[in-house]
């Protein structure tokens, strides 16, 4: 993490827009709405997501965190009465727009789930069915893919000699790294972490937190976590959602240390949520 | 206090009595439920073995006149009581084959549309549509066949064939001859739409069972809706989909009504599907009201254990395919 190159605001009852100021925003999302049928799950939402840097967001359970992370690679879109308004801008490009190449964007937008989702099939084959969608190359350079992107996810030592195998073999924190390890062999360029160790035991969510710090020199990564340390942990600016607000965003060690809200004081204190 | 002692002593035994009464009861009651059920069962096996056994008597005379070349024989002959097997056995395996090749592709199809693409309000009435299908009695599908869809199939489907294979080196034996209409493609073409049913709906029964999570971290790569199918929901999917064919196959070899209308009937073997042939269960079902004469009948029954044979076989399959499936889900 280097929070410590981050500019911090410099008045302390900082709003969204001033925290991370003269930071490239790889995503911009403004004023956006998403409802489900009739009812309304985000509330004007607006947000820069920062690029390379990390961003959490925060949240009692239906806050509409997950919600927000589902519009940023349009995973809503696989289902009926779910639409959203507003802008997000994805390297200035509004990716709500019905125009826009939905497979494309979610190559660029990776996402890492909840639970573990390795595909039902091999190791190699898991991370080279991504690498093949988008490019057609020899096979010594899809092993070389396969291998690098395994390592990227700490992954290789323990599978490499059963790549062959199925992926639905490994246990839960190797599968959920093949799947960071599939996300990144598609060369994504911001990275979703849907709570991402909640399936997990603590030395394998330890190994994924290292991974996103790691991952966030080349990605811009945005992670849903019901773990507060972990958020503190990992990221480098913090949003707050409460009810489908937008409560706070900011700096991750002010959130921390000296919120701006009392919403924000009672939930990182455990007083609810 | 001693009186109060005896009379709860007293007021013991006879609960005790009654309760012994009760549980002798019960006792009989209990032993007599366990009688029926092992009866009900019993009976249902003594039918099955009832049914095999004289399924195998009476092929004897069938299988001592002609050998095991009774199943490679192709001449029928009930004038000098030459009977062989050949013809029924290919006619009945190449109709399922026929009616698998266009029912799978596109039951699979259907029941994709109906678990991915498909608008939420639509999904029940295409449903029961295709479960009418099911529901519709055979004897309906082989009027039909015979009177709507024979002259349908000879006028414009076969003629279109034969014209565009002409000359072919494999395709134009398979596709040659006068068309009749009727024969073994028609028949084909009938029993796939009665198949249909039965695969559309296991397929979309184990493609809902792919978990959605799965579904949607392959879109998350960047998947197109025809790369999620190809390479997450069939794969997953595979050992049920494999069931669903395997019953509906059951079914097909087996089917007799709309088939006997259909194929032609003439104990044949013609390596052009155009021609007439015809099926097992058809040839039973056509012939043994005028089976006079005990190798005549003999044979017939040895086609029906013939046929008891395969579709115990596919339907063993289809069992193991299933549990192997519900072994995985677990």
């Amino acid at each position: 993490m280097n929070i410590a190159s981050t500019p911090v605001p410099a008045t302390g009852n900082a709003t969204p827009a001033v925290a991370g100021a003269g930071l490239a925003e790889k995503v911009s999302i403004r004023n956006l709405e998403f409802f489900y049928g009739d009812n309304r799950a985000l509330k004007g939402i607006t947000l820069p997501l920062y690029t390379n840097k990390t961003t959490a967001f925060i949240g009692p359970s239906g806050c509409g965190k997950s919600t927000l992370l589902r519009v940023l690679n349009r995973m809503y879109d696989l289902y009926p009465g779910q639409r959203a308004t507003g802008q997000v801008l994805f390297d200035g490009e509004n990716l709500l727009e019905s125009g826009v190449d939905i497979n494309l964007l979610r190559a660029r937008i990776g996402m890492v789930f909840q639970k573990p989702t390795p595909f039902p099939m091999s190791i190699y084959e898991n991370i080279a069915f991504g690498i093949r969608l988008y490019d057609k190359l020899p096979r010594a350079e899809v092993d070389a893919r396969v291998e690098s992107a395994l390592r990227r996810a700490a992954l290789w030592d323990e599978v490499k000699d059963k790549l062959s195998s199925s992926g639905l073999g490994l246990s839960g924190g190797q599968q959920q790294r093949l799947c960071i390890a599939r996300t990144v062999a598609v060369k994504p360029e911001v990275i979703l972490f849907d709570e991402p160790c909640s399936a997990l035991d603590p030395i394998s969510t330890a190994k994924i937190e290292e991974l996103i710090d790691e991952l966030q020199e080349d990605y811009t990564i945005v992670i849903v976590t019901h773990n507060m340390q972990q958020a503190a942990r990992v990221s480098d600016f913090t949003a707050f959602m409460y009810l489908g607000d937008l409560v706070e965003f900011d700096v991750t060690e002010k959130i921390f240390t000296n919120p701006g809200d009392k919403r924000t004081q009672a939930y990182i204190t455990g007083r609810f949520g | 206090m001693p009186g109060v002692a005896l009379n709860e002593t007293t007021l013991q035994a006879s609960q005790a009595r009654s309760r012994a009464a009760v549980l002798q009861r019960l006792r009989s009651t209990d032993a007599t439920f366990r009688l029926l059920t092992r009866t009900a069962v019993l009976a249902v096996l003594a039918l099955l073995s009832g049914v095999i056994l004289s399924l195998v008597i009476g092929s004897v005379p069938a299988f001592r006149a002609f050998g095991l070349g009774f199943v490679g024989s192709e001449v029928w002959n009930p004038v000098t009581e030459q009977f062989g097997a050949l013809a029924p056995i290919y006619g009945t395996l190449l109709t399922s084959f026929i009616a698998l090749l266009i029912a799978v592709p596109v039951g699979i199809m259907i029941a994709f549309f109906l678990t991915e693409l498909c608008p939420l309000w639509l999904r029940r009435p295409i449903a029961i549509a295709i479960e009418l299908l099911a529901g519709i009695p055979s004897i309906i599908y082989g009027i039909w066949g015979l009177f709507v869809f024979a002259p349908f199939v000879q006028k414009y489907i076969q003629p279109a064939l034969i014209d565009t294979f002409d000359g072919w080196p494999v395709l134009g034996t398979l596709f040659e001859g006068p068309p009749y209409g009727i024969g073994m493609l028609t028949a084909g073409f009938i029993l796939a739409i009665m198949v249909l049913p039965f695969i559309t709906a296991i397929s979309r029964d184990v493609f809902e069972a792919v978990p959605a999570v799965l579904k949607e971290a392959t879109y998350g790569l960047g998947c197109t809706t025809w790369e999620v199918f190809k390479h997450v929901v069939l794969p997953y999917a595979r050992v049920g989909v494999i069931g669903g064919v395997m019953l509906g196959l059951g079914r097909a070899l087996g089917e007799t009504m709309a088939v006997t209308f259909v194929i032609g009937n003439a104990h044949t073997v013609s390596a052009s599907i155009l021609q007439p042939g015809t099926t097992i269960s058809a040839s039973i079902a056509n012939e043994f009201t005028e089976a006079v004469g005990d190798l005549y009948t003999s044979s017939l029954i040895a086609l029906g254990l013939i046929l008891f044979v395969i579709t115990f076989i596919v339907l063993a399959i289809a069992r193991y395919m299933l549990l192997r499936l519900q072994q995985k889900a677990r």
